[in-house]
C-alpha cells in the first residue's frame, strides 16, 4: 500500500514546533517554572532544526554566498541554503582554510595532471587552456547545452571529450578518482561565483526530465528527492541533518569515505538509500537530474571542493 | 616509496619573540593499517607514517609516534613559541624506510 507519508508542502519543522508549543501550553497549568523549562527546550529544538547562521569566507578572501533567494522556478521554498549551513561547526571549519580542506589534495593531484601531456596528440590540458585559472566560471554554468553534440553536457563529459578528441587519450571512467579530482580543480577556480545554469532554450527538455526524476518516488521506501530535501530539509533523518541537497559544493570531500565524491556518486548513494536500483553515474538520467538540481541552486556560490560528513 | 606522498606545512613567516604560533602540517599518505584484506582475501601489508618530528634550530619541538589506527592523510597541528629567528625542520618516517622532510624559516622582529 503506497501511503504518501511525507507529502506535506508546508514547512514541517514549523508544524512540529507548533505542536510542541501546544504541549507546552497544556503543561502551563501545572507550574510556572515547568513552562520556562519546556519553552527553553522548544527554542533549543528550533535552533537544531534550521540551518545555522554561520558565514563562510575561504582563506579570508573568497566570500561564499550560502543563503539567497530561491530561483523563480523553485515552487516550494523561498530561500536556498548551501549544505555547508547544515553541518556541525567542526565540519564547517574544514572549509575555511584550504590547508585544512582535504579536498584540496585532489585539486593538487589534478594540477599535476593538468600540465602533463597524454595521448596520441601529445597535448596536456594546459596546452589549450593555459592556467587552470582561465577556466574560472565554467563550473558555475555546467551542466550546459553543447550545440555541436546536441546534448546537455556535464563537466565530466566535457573533460572526456577533450581527452578523446583533442588529446587522443583514453576517456576516464565517469566517476574515477582522477576525473573527480579534475572537476574539483575546475570547481576550485570558480569558487565564489554564483551558480547560473541555463534551463531554457535547448536545455529545457533535459531540465524537465530532471525535474520529473526529482519528484518521482523510487525504491521500496518510495522516496523522491523532494521528500527529504524539499519537505524535510532542516529535520533530522536519524543522525543526519537534512540539507536542501544543493550541488554547489561538489565535488565534495566526505569524511565518511575520505575521498572526493562526484555529484553522480551522491545521487547514486541517495537512490540506493531508498532501496532502489540506481541509474549509473554518467547516465542521461543523472545528467538531467544534475541539471535540474543545479538550477535549484542558481544564486549560491560555487563552493567545491567542499567538506561534508 | 608509497605513491602520492607529499608533505605540506603552514608556518607564519613572522612572529614576535616568545609568541606562541600555530603550526599546521599534513602529509598525503594512504595509511594502510595492515588489518584490511584485498578482494582475494589476502592481507594488505601495513604501510603507514610511523613517526613525525619537528625541530627548531636543531632543538626538538615535538615528536609524535603514529599508530595504524590513524587515518588517511595525517594532519598534525600544534603550537610552538619562537624565541629567535630560525628554521623549523619537519620529518616524517614511512614504514618502508623513506623519510620525507620539509623546512620553513621564520623571522622574529
Amino acid at each position: 500500500m503506497a501511503q504518501p507519508i511525507l507529502s506535506q508542502k508546508t514547512s514541517p519543522s514549523a508544524e512540529r514546533r507548533a505542536s510542541r508549543e501546544e504541549s507546552v501550553i497544556k503543561l502551563a497549568s501545572k507550574s510556572a517554572s515547568y513552562i520556562a523549562l519546556a519553552a527553553a527546550t522548544v527554542l533549543a529544538g528550533a535552533a537544531m532544526a534550521d540551518p545555522d547562521e554561520d558565514q563562510l569566507v575561504i582563506n579570508g578572501e573568497i566570500e561564499i554566498v550560502t543563503e539567497t533567494k530561491a530561483p523563480a522556478h523553485v515552487e516550494n521554498f523561498d530561500t536556498i541554503y548551501s549544505g555547508w549551513r547544515f553541518r556541525s561547526d567542526e565540519t564547517q571549519a574544514f572549509e575555511i582554510d584550504d590547508f585544512d580542506n582535504p579536498g584540496m589534495l585532489g585539486v593538487e593531484a589534478a594540477l599535476d595532471v593538468w600540465a602533463t601531456a597524454e595521448g596520441s596528440e601529445g597535448k596536456s590540458c594546459a596546452d589549450c587552456h593555459g592556467e587552470p585559472d582561465e577556466m574560472a566560471g565554467a563550473r558555475a554554468v555546467y551542466p550546459k547545452w553543447n550545440e555541436e553534440a546536441g546534448e546537455v553536457r556535464t563537466l565530466e563529459m566535457q573533460v572526456n571529450d577533450c581527452r578523446e578528441t583533442r588529446m587522443g587519450a583514453e576517456a576516464w571512467k565517469y566517476n574515477a578518482r582522477g576525473m573527480t579530482d579534475m572537476v574539483a580543480l575546475l570547481s576550485s577556480v570558480s569558487r565564489g561565483m554564483p551558480m547560473n545554469v541555463a534551463i531554457d532554450g535547448p536545455a529545457q527538455s533535459t531540465w524537465e526530465k530532471g525535474k520529473e526524476i526529482y519528484y518521482t518516488r523510487y525504491g521500496q521506501l518510495e522516496l523522491s528527492c523532494a521528500n527529504c530535501h524539499e519537505d524535510n530539509y532542516g529535520n533530522m533523518i536519524r543522525a543526519d541533518h537534512l540539507s536542501q541537497g544543493q550541488t554547489n559544493g561538489f565535488p565534495t570531500y566526505r569524511l565518511k569515505n575520505t575521498k572526493l565524491n562526484s555529484v553522480h556518486d551522491r545521487f547514486k548513494g541517495c537512490i540506493r538509500d531508498t532501496r532502489a536500483h540506481t541509474y549509473a553515474p554518467g547516465s542521461p538520467e543523472f545528467v538531467a537530474l544534475e541539471l535540474y538540481v543545479a538550477s535549484r541552486g542558481n544564486g549560491l556560490s560555487v563552493e567545491g571542493p567542499s567538506v561534508r560528513n | 616509496m608509497a605513491s602520492g606522498v607529499k608533505p605540506r606545512v603552514k608556518v607564519p613567516k613572522k612572529a614576535s619573540a616568545g609568541e606562541a604560533i600555530t603550526i599546521k602540517t599534513l602529509i598525503s599518505h594512504k595509511m594502510e593499517s595492515g588489518q584490511r584484506k584485498d578482494s582475494d582475501g589476502n592481507l594488505i601489508p601495513r604501510s603507514i607514517i610511523n613517526h613525525f618530528a619537528c625541530t627548531f634550530n636543531g632543538k626538538s619541538v615535538i615528536e609524535v609516534v603514529l599508530e595504524p589506527a590513524i587515518s588517511t592523510n595525517p594532519y598534525i597541528e600544534f603550537e610552538a613559541t619562537v624565541p629567535e629567528t630560525g628554521t623549523f625542520e619537519f620529518t616524517w618516517q614511512d614504514d618502508d624506510g623513506s623519510t620525507y622532510t620539509e623546512s620553513k624559516d621564520i623571522t622574529v622582529g
